[in-house]
């Protein structure tokens, strides 16, 4: 493994990639499936006169913001696996780091999201770092922007994965 | 409405605690969350690939459940009127059934922004037999008084 990066790689950074939309629009049956699953009973989202006070009408959790962009886990004329965060792949496969980790995680929010939205998302590889020794194996750590925005065009947040890619010990 | 409690700025101090929750995962709940989450890795709802892929004792929590159990923790406190900005959170074990999570955390700030906007600044955990599973950061905004509404602002009046 060499310390220098890849062109393709460096070519990758700071560029909007893999521009998508929700392949269905914002609906509650998640909504109550997650809710239900930590016992939520904000009544944001299960009260719609509650709701419609407070915000307007009813939104989906903040933290569900990454729910939305996730593959049908099959579809008609799909092949192969399906992944979300494309660019995360595309980063083991070109610095040829077969197992990665997710080393943190930061979600920001915008506006909220609402039942019915047609969400936009685009990812953005804000760094690649140096190659280290970690506990894992030898590796790198890689920070991913995944904006995303509604059908009006408003923000609605942006999640930022911090990732550790490594090749084990004699892998 | 009137049953709904909501915390305003003016009830919180930096320093205070959250009250504690406490709650058993069970399979059930970790393979909802995951299907709810559209997670439909193995190691979230198949045991035997967790423990003889993942080389863990069962399947466990997946992150953005994770979330989901910050988010319902910090939101029992503040009412709905509170709205998440930031959450920011550090996996340092997993989640399995039968684990009692238990979830703490303490108000590391209170600020006002230039668009008035009440935020607190968290500092939170769950932990498992006295160890900490999850490490997070979040910052929630607050009503400043009864008539306020964070959920309204909008643009330059909301910078999480």
């Amino acid at each position: 493994m060499t310390d220098q990066l890849p062109s393709k790689v460096q070519e990758m950074i700071g560029k909007p990639l893999y521009e998508e939309r929700t392949e269905f629009p914002i609906e509650m049956g998640y909504v109550y499936n997650t809710c239900a699953a930590v016992h939520n009973g904000n009544p944001l989202f299960w009260d719609s006169k509650v709701a419609a006070e407070i915000t307007g009408g009813q939104i989906a959790p903040p933290t569900m913001l990454s729910v939305w962009f996730r593959p049908h886990y099959w579809a008609p004329g799909a092949e192969g696996e399906r992944k979300a965060l494309m660019t995360h792949f595309d980063l083991k496969e070109l610095l040829e780091l077969p197992e990665a980790v997710v080393a943190g995680s930061e979600t920001i929010f915008g506006e909220p999201v609402r039942i019915g939205d047609v969400l936009t998302t685009r990812q953005i590889v804000r760094e690649v770092g140096p190659l280290k020794q970690t506990k894992l194996g030898t590796g790198r750590f890689w920070t991913i922007d995944v904006e995303t925005v509604n059908q009006h065009g408003d923000w609605v947040g942006t999640d930022i994965y911090t990732m550790l890619g490594y090749r084990r010990p004699g892998q | 409405m009137s049953a709904v409690h909501n915390l305003t700025a003016s009830e919180v101090q930096e320093g205070q605690q959250l009250p504690i929750l406490t709650h058993t995962a069970s399979a059930t709940t970790i393979v909802l969350g995951a299907l709810a989450s559209r997670d439909w890795r193995p190691m979230h709802h198949d045991k035997d690939f967790a423990v003889e892929r993942n080389g863990v004792r069962n399947i466990f929590i997946n992150t953005p459940n994770n979330a989901a159990w910050f988010e319902r923790y910090i939101t029992d406190w503040t009412g709905p009127k509170g709205r998440l900005g930031r959450i920011k959170f550090k996996m340092k074990t997993s989640v399995f059934p039968g684990d009692e999570m238990v979830f703490s955390g303490r108000v590391a700030r209170s600020t006002v922004d230039a668009g008035g906007c009440c935020w607190l600044d968290l500092e939170l955990a769950v932990s498992v037999a006295g160890q900490v599973t999850t490490e997070c950061q979040a910052r929630v905004a607050v009503p400043a008084d009864p008539n306020d509404n964070p959920w309204l602002r909008k643009g330059p009046r909301w910078q999480p």
